[in-house]
């Protein structure tokens, strides 16, 4: 039994949130493992970003149904397209308090510079949820349907600019996906963020995107943009009359993964500790709620499924980007 | 009126004892934080986000909006105080902030920077709640080339800001846009300038990094230099009666007030640029209709005056796209709308419709946050002021750790506190030597702006240069980026005609 | 101050040399339809600099250092103070991975005043008892911001249980 102490915290008077401590492991249960500091949560993108977000919706969920017995500390380490958090990781090598909240940089950016990490040395937690993909013009534009995007970007003369968020990124992948698909040739503009890219479409700025629905939904609800298919196995659910490319006839599908690993060197019980955590935040209704509202599709994986996953995505990004000459 | 109807109930929202009690709490928060080096209204936001699980979800954002607040409040006290911009909005009050700290004036300063972060604060909330809607549709048309335009009349704006040596200035200038290249290159997605291989490289220099490094450790130095190590104690002193003295003195510009408060709203409406140029154009342009510019730099009111109600105005101003289009023009109005998003209120065209209980509860929020902002800000402004006349090695002791905490707090990394010692050491070097230091921390600020907005203009025209010409925002922002460049050269041919038929 | 001002705008030189070399990874020219490479903008700034360096140094190579301002680089009465300051903060930073911030920081504050200050014991230990309890409880409690503890972190467990 674990005797719990809980006590409120002030900051000059702010009344912080009250977080449960347990104190004292009792030798019955010296087989479970438990932070005995705070977690470092090392995020792989910057302030303010999607990446950056979700993880700290994570912590704030975390926190507040008193999963973890110690404080989740986000750190944005998003230097170098995630280059700078794959090298801490792999630096934090056997440190059980430290995870880190992933993207699909995740393996692209091994991929594209050497930057020394291995991803198969790193712990799996647990995959929370895939993001999905569309493809989106302006409502003013009056295409709607993808024949005759196709014939637009085409008449365009490979003057026709999608936006995304940089080269070797997500959406520029989607990008040569579709070039490659319908023989076309687009300007490729990158900006900072998913915000920027949709805001960039609505004001007339580029030609089309392949946000993902959280950003453009919106958009989209005021007759702003229209999005013309989704780059999904299944219809996405906040968006059910948009066809799939699949049904489309053009089998071109991408997620992004965001996921939680840990250092590599982790003993079972540490893992097992992370895995119940991130497997009771899966059940938790408010991260229901959020997902099913931003187009989340939220099939939770966890331990050798996910490992496995990881290196099959690592191998389909490796012929990805050569067949791409990203 | 429709809109006054919406106020009156958004009032009805802000007035309820818990949300003032919020709004107390959040804006003295965000004050502490904001008068750190270091921490500024992004780490506030960031840090607190969790704590808000506690209350409704309105109360929760009101929250945050008022430790943004509070934190653009902050950020003046350790630019005056310290001489170290808490923030990059902070940069341009530290340069007659800071005078006038040495002068013994940080109590009139510390006032003069509260004062007018409130009227900047006020006014761009009345401007807030009556353009909402036209605006927003203003910052869609707002591109790639407007941005460049932009960006380089905030530059211009500030020619000449280092003084009389053009070469050294412009050295400053170059060295600061090539420090802000290192990292990745947000175009192809490829690393360059990465220093000895070191990864703590990879995310860029930092400009708090740069400005904690210069004014913090370099400053230090420079003072022991200067004065032989022996500084006299600044005997700043401050009572109820100069508070009052002090509001009273700021009569006088209430002209740089205004003029800061509507352009840093108009500018902080602008997705990506957001309150740092608005505080250096608004400062730039204070100096230009002063009628005694000379005294910029060395400790004039109105240089303090006119960034803090322009880096205040800009802050609400960007919250106009947040809330009307979704779209976060700075790293903390990113953070609040993920806050937003998280408690289930979609930012975006349609909140207006769909939530305005909730955004004009927060917009007549924003009218309290001001009040309390301002009413704590004096309140404190006497401890602030005390804890200038502790003894000189003391005060360097506090000013050193606080460098070194408030370097490593935000992203913990000790490569960012060696490049504070680095920069401090290099940055005492070259202020012996005549080259000035403040266009290099702007340099810094504003070059991954511009270099971004100008290759992002080029590809998407396939490299034609004339698209900042011909559009209609970027071309009329450009117009005046060279009458502006060309008014002083004219000014001096003008004078240098005036003067010799009287020989 | 002119061997200082001739070194500066030499080692300015050789900077912006070195920016060049590394810029040169990524493409420095015009690619066509896209406007300037990735290298371009850090390659043509620094050799922006380079310019400049080398017209401070013609400049200072050539004229007379008559209206020069006399001063000299660092004046002895300070360079005592200077000298502490600038290596107790090196050693503090040297420490801080490696002791953890709740050694570095009052061990550089009680020497700081000691050597320079010339003050008794009172006023350096009441500044750093403050210090750190000001470090714990306003970045690590209430702003949750941890700062490196070295191997000193074993000695928190018991703070981090309490106030976690």
């Amino acid at each position: 039994m674990t005797k719990m102490i809980s006590r409120r915290m002030a900051l000059g008077g702010v009344a912080a949130a009250a977080t449960a401590a347990s104190f004292g492991l009792r030798p019955a249960m010296a087989a479970d493992w438990r932070p005995v500091k705070p977690i470092e949560m090392v995020i792989m993108g910057g302030q303010g970003g999607g990446a950056d977000r979700l993880a700290r919706l994570f912590q704030s969920i975390i926190q507040k149904n008193d999963l973890s017995p110690m404080p989740i500390l986000p750190v944005n380490k998003g230097g170098g397209s995630g280059a700078e958090a794959l090298r801490y990781l792999k630096d934090k090598q056997g440190d059980p308090h430290v995870i880190m909240a992933t993207l699909n940089s995740y393996y692209t950016t091994p991929l594209r510079t050497d930057i020394g990490v291995d991803i198969a040395e790193f712990t799996p937690i647990a995959r929370m949820a895939q993001d999905t993909f569309a493809l989106w013009v302006r409502t003013d534009s009056g295409i709607t349907s993808l024949e005759q995007y196709v014939e637009a970007v085409r008449a365009a003369g490979g003057s026709w600019k999608m936006g995304g968020t940089g080269t070797g990124q997500e959406d520029s992948l989607l990008t040569a996906m579709l070039e490659q698909e319908f023989g076309l040739k687009y300007v490729y503009v990158p900006f900072n963020g998913g915000g920027d890219v949709a805001k960039a479409l609505v004001g007339g700025h580029i030609d089309s995107t392949v946000n993902n629905p959280s950003e453009a939904l919106s958009f989209a609800q005021a007759d702003r943009v229209t999005p013309l298919g989704a780059f999904t196995a299944e219809r996405i659910p906040a968006m059910p009359d948009v066809p799939t490319m699949r049904e489309l006839g053009h089998d071109l599908t991408y997620e992004m993964q965001r996921s939680f690993v840990a250092p590599g060197g982790l003993s079972s019980e540490q893992t097992a500790f992370y895995q119940t955590m991130m497997g009771k935040l899966a059940e938790i209704p408010e991260w229901k709620e959020y997902a099913a509202k931003n187009a989340l599709v939220t099939d939770l994986l966890m331990g050798e499924e996910l490992q496995a996953y990881f290196l099959g995505e690592r191998e389909k990004h490796a012929k990805l980007l050569a067949s791409l000459g990203a | 009126m429709d809109m006054l109807s919406y106020l009156a109930d958004g009032f009805a929202v802000s007035l309820s004892p818990l949300n003032l009690a919020v709004v107390l709490v959040g804006v003295t928060a965000g004050l502490f934080i904001g008068a750190m080096p270091g921490l500024g209204s992004v780490n506030g936001v960031a840090i607190l986000l969790p704590m808000t699980f506690i209350v409704p979800p309105e109360s929760a954002i009101i929250f945050l909006a008022a430790v943004y607040y509070g934190a653009m409040y902050g950020g003046a006290i350790s630019s005056i105080l310290l001489g170290i911009p808490g923030a990059s909005t902070a940069v341009a009050t530290t340069f007659d902030g800071r005078p006038m700290a040495q002068k013994g004036e940080a109590g009139l300063a510390l006032i003069a920077a509260a004062v007018a972060s409130f009227v900047g604060g006020t006014i761009s909330v009345v401007l807030f709640t009556i353009l909402a809607a036209p605006l927003a549709e203003f910052a869609l048309a707002f591109g790639p080339p407007e941005e460049f335009a932009l960006v380089l009349l905030a530059f211009t704006t500030f020619v000449g800001l280092g003084g009389d040596d053009v070469v050294k200035t412009m050295m400053m200038i170059l060295f600061g846009l090539a420090l802000s290249t290192v990292g990745l290159d947000m175009i192809s997605g490829n690393p360059r300038l990465v220093f000895f291989d070191l990864p703590g490289f990879y995310s860029g220099i930092s400009f708090l990094i740069l400005a904690i490094g210069v004014y913090g450790v370099g400053e230090v130095l420079w003072t022991i230099e200067e004065t032989r190590g022996s500084p006299k104690v600044m005997n700043a002193r401050i009572g109820f009666r100069d508070l009052v003295d002090g509001v009273k003195k700021l009569g006088r510009t209430v002209r740089t007030m205004t003029m800061g408060s509507v352009l840093g709203f108009f500018v902080g409406v602008l997705p990506a640029a957001g309150a740092t140029p608005a505080a250096l154009m608004a400062y730039g342009l204070a100096r230009s209709g002063s009628k005694n510019p000379e005294n910029f730099g060395k400790g004039e009111v109105e240089g303090v005056v006119a960034p803090e109600a322009a880096n205040n105005a800009a802050s609400t101003g960007s919250l106009l796209p947040m809330l009307t289009l979704g779209i976060p023009g700075s790293p903390t109005t990113a953070l609040l709308l993920g806050g937003m998003v998280m408690w289930g209120l979609t930012p975006g065209p349609m909140l207006f419709i769909e939530q305005p209980g909730f955004v004009w509860g927060l917009i007549s929020s924003l009218y309290t946050a001001n009040v309390f902002a301002v009413i704590v800000n004096i309140a404190l402004i006497p401890l602030f002021v005390w804890a200038l006349r502790m003894p000189f090695p003391v005060l360097t002791a506090v000013v050193l750790t606080l460098c070194v905490v408030g370097g490593y707090a935000p992203n913990a990394r000790m490569h960012d506190v060696w490049m504070i010692v680095l920069f401090g050491f290099g940055a005492f070097v070259l202020r012996k030597t005549n080259y000035p230091m403040a266009p290099l921390v702007l340099a810094l600020v504003l070059g991954p702006l511009m270099e971004q907005s100008l290759r992002q203009s080029l590809i998407s025209s396939q490299g034609d240069m004339t698209t900042f010409f011909t559009r209609p925002i970027s071309g009329t922002l450009m117009a005046i980026s060279v009458i502006l460049f060309a008014l002083p050269i004219i000014k001096r041919l003008r004078s240098a005609g005036a003067l010799k038929p009287a020989q | 101050m002119r061997i200082a001002e001739l070194a500066t705008a030499l080692v300015l030189m050789g900077l912006s040399v070195w920016f060049m070399v590394l810029a040169t990874a990524l493409p420095i020219g015009w690619v066509p339809e896209a406007g300037p490479g990735g290298g371009a903008f850090p390659f043509w700034l620094s050799a922006g600099m380079f310019v400049c360096a080398a017209l401070i140094l013609w400049r200072e190579t050539r004229v007379a250092p008559r209206f020069k301002r006399v001063a000299i680089f660092i004046h002895p009465a300070a360079s005592g103070q200077m000298a502490v300051a600038a290596g107790g903060l090196v050693a503090m930073v040297a420490l801080l991975p490696l002791v953890g911030a709740y050694i570095a920081i009052p061990a550089f504050m009680i020497g700081y005043l000691k050597v320079i200050g010339k003050t008794g014991w009172v006023t350096p230990i009441l500044l750093s008892v403050g210090t750190v309890l000001f470090m714990f409880f306003f970045f690590e409690v209430s702003l949750k911001i941890l700062l490196p503890k070295g191997w000193t972190e074993p000695w928190f467990y018991p703070l981090y249980a309490m106030f976690f």
